[in-house]
């Protein structure tokens, strides 16, 4: 079959995306810019229509672009994000073909072939795309020919009418670099017809191999290719029985045959699962879905078998199952570790004890102590999920600290050294040495409810009854409070 | 008096008790003891509606925080089976268990042997006077006044095993040493 590609060309994809995000009203009366900074100066790296009006040009220096147009608007690029627009583009083009590559960093190619007639023939597809973009907000341009080059002419040179020959366009329109370019401007070779009647070996002799290679390939001498993009992977695989069956035994020889070949897919993709589902088809249409949240993103079917138990277990299997599925719904990157002697990972049955029992009590419920930066005793740690954390950072503790801190629990007490006999949680106490105060003053820039009272100073108070407690004493407002208890 | 390390630590392989006012001290110090060297790691079960905050700088005096997991559980059902599977994991060095009601003989048994294929120790720490009969040792710890103490890393406390199912009923005084994380066992006589 004949090979049709279209190309399409997005030149101000950057300031398109950025005023389709809303975050700046750009139309064709309001100049926009996006500038990038290089070497030391801001320059205009895209431009809208409004902003060309005005005089403006690429590459141009910002400031002097404010000058000539004191309103303008601007944003910083992100080229990131652009490429991430142009993948989004890339993937809203397979509706029209199946068959979809980047074209540099503004481009998208489709190879039509064989897809032209499903939207009425290919004047129709290429209104469609124009009218489809024109309401995305997009400066598209798209034109459709017999090979990459000379579509790729045409968006860049052409004029837009449909037809049109690539005979009459510009040498430029061949994607040769400026040098080249300039260089046939200089003997008069302005249009790729005074290119064409030229003998090729003359070409090839004077400007080198590289204008033939592209004036066949826009002609269709020689052939080019258009690399699609790959589709995600898909982390699913599953398995149809001839006939149900009803056994946890059963159902988890299917799950092990099924995640070796789960965990062989990872494997090459160098991820590792995080959360995974089994759906279990019963014969009466019903499905039971066993979910397995693990604590460390894992490949290795061995470990990852004996976690399903306790789900399958719980399975009704009613008539019998008929379709076994396994998906990985949530994957994160696990490169290859290398293997050596002592750091074997002994934390690994750590971390296996955390799935298993966080798929009971819930994979938040199990915490470890983070160290953090701050002289409240209250935020001199954090508590973060064990699954989702790495215990580190060095724990510094310049004064002896409570084993135990609970909510503030006021106690009668006047002045500022601790009362002599105080009553707490209906005990009667009476105090043996008291030392203090360590006067922690509240961290201004946090606003915090419970230091709304202002300074405090801690005591440590030894109490006759054996007890010893943490009590502070807040001088700016005056009483006594507890909180906590040492060992 | 008999003598004090040839009680403490308590039988590993077995699950044990504590109760009284200084019994997270005794658990602190028991994690100490056992993990304050060789980095293993400690589980500590809480039901979720513990009211009191465990503060990992206060046991950074006991065992580097690092090693110690916390686990919430909404009911008594999910702590003691998430302590069984962590019991028998094999990973845990020590296991403590916080508990509020009397647990059956069943549940204590079942502790008991999970205790005996991981290898590892439990602690429950109950309220007084609800302790079960699977328990292999029981302590009652109670903090003491020292008028001598008040620098002291610890209050002095009075450690009394109050059942055990292989000898003797004895009590001690002891204190924690932050810097060398030990236990100081004083001597009765020289109280008096």
């Amino acid at each position: 079959m004949r090979k049709r590609v279209v190309s399409m060309w997005f030149p101000n994809l950057p300031s398109d995306r950025v005023a389709r995000g809303g975050a700046i009203v750009a139309d064709d009366t309001r100049p926009f810019v996006v500038t990038h900074h290089a070497q030391n100066t801001d320059r205009i790296y895209c431009l809208n229509g409004a902003a060309a009006a005005q005089g403006l040009h690429r590459d141009m220096g910002f400031s002097d672009a404010r000058a000539y147009c004191p309103d303008l608007q601007s944003c910083p690029a992100d080229p990131v994000a652009d490429a991430r627009f142009l993948r989004m583009l890339a993937r809203w083009s397979k509706r029209y073909c199946p068959w979809v590559g980047l074209d540099g960093i503004d481009g998208l190619l489709l190879n039509i072939a064989g897809s032209a007639h499903l939207f009425g023939g290919e004047d129709a597809m290429l209104d469609d795309m124009r009218a489809r973009l024109l309401r995305a907000g997009l400066k598209g341009r798209v034109a459709v020919a017999d090979t990459r080059g000379a579509a790729w002419a045409l968006t860049h040179f052409g004029r837009g009418s449909p037809g049109e020959d690539i005979a009459r366009l510009p040498v430029a329109a061949l994607r040769l670099d400026a040098k080249t370019d300039a260089a046939l401007q200089r003997l008069g070779l302005r249009k790729i017809s005074d290119l064409t009647a030229l003998p090729r070996a003359t070409i090839a002799r004077r400007f080198g191999p590289d204008v033939v290679l592209r004036l066949d390939q826009a002609m269709g001498a020689r052939d080019e290719d258009i690399s699609p993009l790959k589709d995600a992977p898909n982390y699913g695989v599953r398995m149809t029985l001839p006939d149900p069956i009803g056994l946890s035994g059963d159902v988890m020889a299917g799950t092990a045959r099924l995640l070796d070949r789960l965990c062989a897919k990872l494997k090459d993709q160098d991820m590792g699962a995080r959360k995974l589902q089994l759906h279990l088809r019963r014969v009466d249409q019903g499905a039971q879905v066993v979910e397995l949240r693990l604590a460390a993103p894992m490949r290795d079917a061995g470990r990852i078998l004996p976690l399903f138990e306790r789900g399958v277990g719980a399975v009704d299997a009613g008539y019998g199952i008929d379709q076994i599925r396994l998906i990985a719904v949530q994957v994160e990157h696990l490169p290859k570790a290398q293997i050596t002697y002592g750091a074997a990972t002994r934390s690994d049955g750590v971390d296996d004890l955390i799935t298993r029992i966080g798929n009971r009590i819930g994979l938040d419920n199990i915490h470890r102590f983070l160290p953090a930066d701050s002289h409240i005793p209250e935020r001199s740690f954090q508590i973060a999920a064990a699954a989702y954390s790495r215990s580190e950072g060095a724990w510094v503790a310049l004064r002896p600290r409570p084993l135990h801190l609970f909510a503030p629990e006021p106690i009668a007490g006047a002045g500022a050294r601790p009362p002599q006999n105080f009553r707490w949680r209906r005990m009667a106490l009476t105090v043996g040495h008291a030392t203090g105060p360590e006067r922690i003053a509240p961290e201004w820039w946090l606003p915090d409810e419970n230091w709304r009272s202002g300074l405090r100073d801690y005591w440590k108070v030894d109490t006759v009854q054996g007890r010893r407690l943490w009590l502070y004493y807040t001088p700016q407002n005056p009483g006594w409070f507890v909180q906590g208890e040492f060992a | 008096m008999s003598d004090f390390w040839s009680h403490f630590p308590p039988m590993n392989t077995r699950t044990h008790e504590a109760c009284g006012a200084a019994a997270p001290a005794f658990a602190a110090a028991l994690a100490g003891h056992l993990c304050g060297a060789n980095g293993k790691t400690v589980f500590w079960l809480r039901e979720s509606w513990a009211g009191a905050q465990l503060n990992p700088v206060g046991f950074a005096a006991y065992l580097d925080p690092k090693q110690l997991l916390i686990a919430k559980a909404a009911r008594q059902i999910d702590a003691l089976a998430a302590a069984e599977e962590a019991l028998r994991s094999g990973h845990i060095a020590l296991v403590v268990i916080e508990l509020s009601a009397r647990i059956g003989l069943t549940e204590g048994r079942r502790l008991q042997l999970a205790a005996q294929e991981g290898g590892a120790m439990g602690l429950c720490l109950i309220p007084e006077a609800m302790g079960s009969n699977a328990a292999q040792t029981r302590w009652r710890c109670t903090p003491v006044f020292d008028p001598g103490g008040a620098g002291a890393d610890s209050t002095l406390q009075h450690w009394e095993i109050i059942k055990n199912k292989s000898g003797t009923l004895t009590g001690w005084n002891v204190g924690w040493h932050a810097q060398t994380r030990r236990i100081n066992v004083v001597s009765k006589p020289a109280q008096r």
